[in-house]
């Protein structure tokens, strides 16, 4: 091990823009593909965070006792889909659109709202069908006039939902593709820069092992310092953005460290395989 | 007395280009000193390259010291490897490292420990009458004096045979007959040597055993250096 480190510092020291371009390159292929993570990563939480607005309203017919509202809200809270229920009286509907619409407080003195019932729906419960089926539960209930929901609005969320999830993927599934062919191929270079030396080495009887261990070392330094320079990247890139433009989510620890680590990772692969090809003939003539 | 190289009715043919050896059968003894000559093509690198199972024959059996082609495994190949000393035309140093490093190099590689590997390189380079230029880096050093260092570094190990390509095919007459004498020295200390050659003096001057190859057949063995003068007179 210590033998492979040496020999690793040996091969930096005789061709360090070789190697510097080596981690540079992995660097920015990583980076484009953090760049993307990150959009699609804020993207979703946008979305999440209209789609938490989505909640059902049933107005309830005037006379309604508050007691036959609260029996409604119970069996209402029992439905798995529903995360939270709400009862807004009609005085308080009053007051509230008394607060709310200051200007025509005047018109409001007399009159009548209906109660109603707010539902919210649990994660992963706010699609179209399922909020329509709470609805048609909730217009069962006799005491209740007019189910809302904004029937449209959530068609479309949800549309927007799908192709983002969609597009996120095939966008992923390219840059990450071409994040592995240039490692890939900057990984190549380093080792076809050394084939002569793995020659020698196989020529002198050093072990498949032997010889692989400084290239996979060097694959796997290389891809992680290539990580950690493109979450640097993108971490200014999301502080810039943050800065002029809108507040933005940057990924979680262990996003980040899983991102890093996948770059060692790749960087090993790609190593083990390339010098695998080496590994096979050793008199060049 | 037991051969230690034994070669049986080998053939190598490649899928392009066909048969690179045919039928090629010989032994070589322990402590010998043998050529191998033929003109280019002839098949004496393939035979080398055998040898140290770099490539293993299409038909026959090669036999070196207790590994046979046929059931040698991979990884049995580096312990062959490091009991053989191998060195070419090209003399195939590494360009970034010292004379010394060139040589401590094949120690390292089977583990030894750092005060063995300065005493013995010092030793060594010595041996090779280099023993002024351990820090030279190879393009420092003559070509005579690279082929020293490549030779240095194949002996590290003590090898029983050394398996020499053309070694002074990029030297001058008096580089060359220097290598010669080197590889004799270490040839009377006990190393055989099988050295392929293109140099019919060489071979004439040092009335060794020599092995004829001619389009991958082994046309002659033995010592009749008449013999050898009037078929490469003949091919020229």
């Amino acid at each position: 091990m210590r033998l492979a480190f040496r020999e690793l510092l040996l091969a930096f020291r005789r061709a360090p823009l070789l190697g510097v371009l080596g981690v540079v390159t992995i660097a920015f292929s990583l980076f484009a593909f953090g760049l993307f993570g990150l959009v699609s990563l804020n993207v979703r939480s946008a979305l999440r965070e209209v789609e938490d607005r989505v909640e059902i309203r049933a107005f309830l017919h005037e006379g309604v006792s508050d007691d036959e509202a609260r029996a409604l809200l119970r069996s209402m809270a029992a439905v798995p889909a529903v995360a939270e229920v709400g009862y807004v009286s009609p005085d308080s509907a009053l007051q509230r659109a008394r607060s709310e619409l200051q200007e025509f407080r005047d018109v409001m003195d007399g009159a009548f709202l209906p109660g109603s019932v707010e539902l919210r729906l649990r994660e992963g419960q706010r699609d179209p069908a399922s909020v329509a089926a709470v609805s048609k539960r909730l217009e069962a209930f006799p005491i209740v006039e007019e189910v809302r929901y904004g029937r449209e609005w959530v068609e479309k969320l949800y549309r927007l939902q799908e192709i983002a999830a969609l597009a996120g993927t095939a966008l992923g599934g390219v840059f990450a593709l071409v994040a592995v062919i240039i490692i890939g191929s900057t990984i190549r270079v380093s080792i076809l820069a050394r084939t002569r030396e793995i020659e020698i080495m196989r020529l002198v009887g050093a072990t498949n092992g032997f010889v692989r261990l400084p290239y996979l070392l060097d694959g796997a330094i290389k891809g992680l310092l290539g990580g950690v320079t493109a979450v640097a990247l993108t971490w200014t890139v999301q502080q810039l953005v943050n800065g002029m433009l809108m507040a933005t989510h940057f990924f979680s620890g262990s996003q980040i460290a899983g991102g890093i680590a996948a770059g060692g990772l790749l960087g090993l692969i790609v190593s083990w395989l390339s010098v695998g090809r080496h590994l096979k003939g050793v008199w060049r003539d | 007395m037991p051969g230690i190289v034994r070669v049986s009715d080998v053939s190598k043919e490649y899928p392009r280009s066909g048969f690179a050896l045919r039928d090629v059968s010989f032994e070589l003894q322990k402590g010998e000193f043998a050529f191998l000559v033929g003109h280019s093509g002839a098949g004496k690198s393939t035979l080398l390259r055998l040898l140290s199972m770099a490539e293993r024959p299409t038909a026959g059996d090669v036999r070196i010291s207790g590994y046979s082609s046929a059931t040698i495994r991979d990884r049995e190949i580096p312990q062959l490897r490091r009991r053989l000393g191998i060195i070419f035309q090209d003399y195939r140093l590494l360009p970034d490292r010292t004379a010394a490093q060139n040589v401590a190099f094949v120690l390292e590689v089977t583990g030894a420990s750092a005060s063995v590997i300065t005493s013995r390189v010092t030793k060594l380079l010595t041996q090779v009458g280099l023993g002024d230029r351990l820090d030279a880096y190879p393009h420092e050093l003559s070509g005579g004096e690279q082929q020293r260092v490549a030779i240095a570094r194949a002996l590290a190990n003590e090898p029983f045979l050394l398996l020499a390509d053309e070694p002074t095919g990029n030297l001058d007459d008096r580089a060359t007959h220097a290598i010669y004498l080197l590889l004799r020295e270490i040839n009377a200390r006990g190393t055989a040597v099988l050295m392929a050659t293109h140099d019919v003096a060489m071979i004439l001057r040092s009335g060794h055993r020599f092995l004829e190859l001619s389009k991958g057949e082994l046309v002659y063995d033995g010592t009749d250096l008449a013999r050898l003068q009037a078929d490469m007179r003949g091919k020229r």
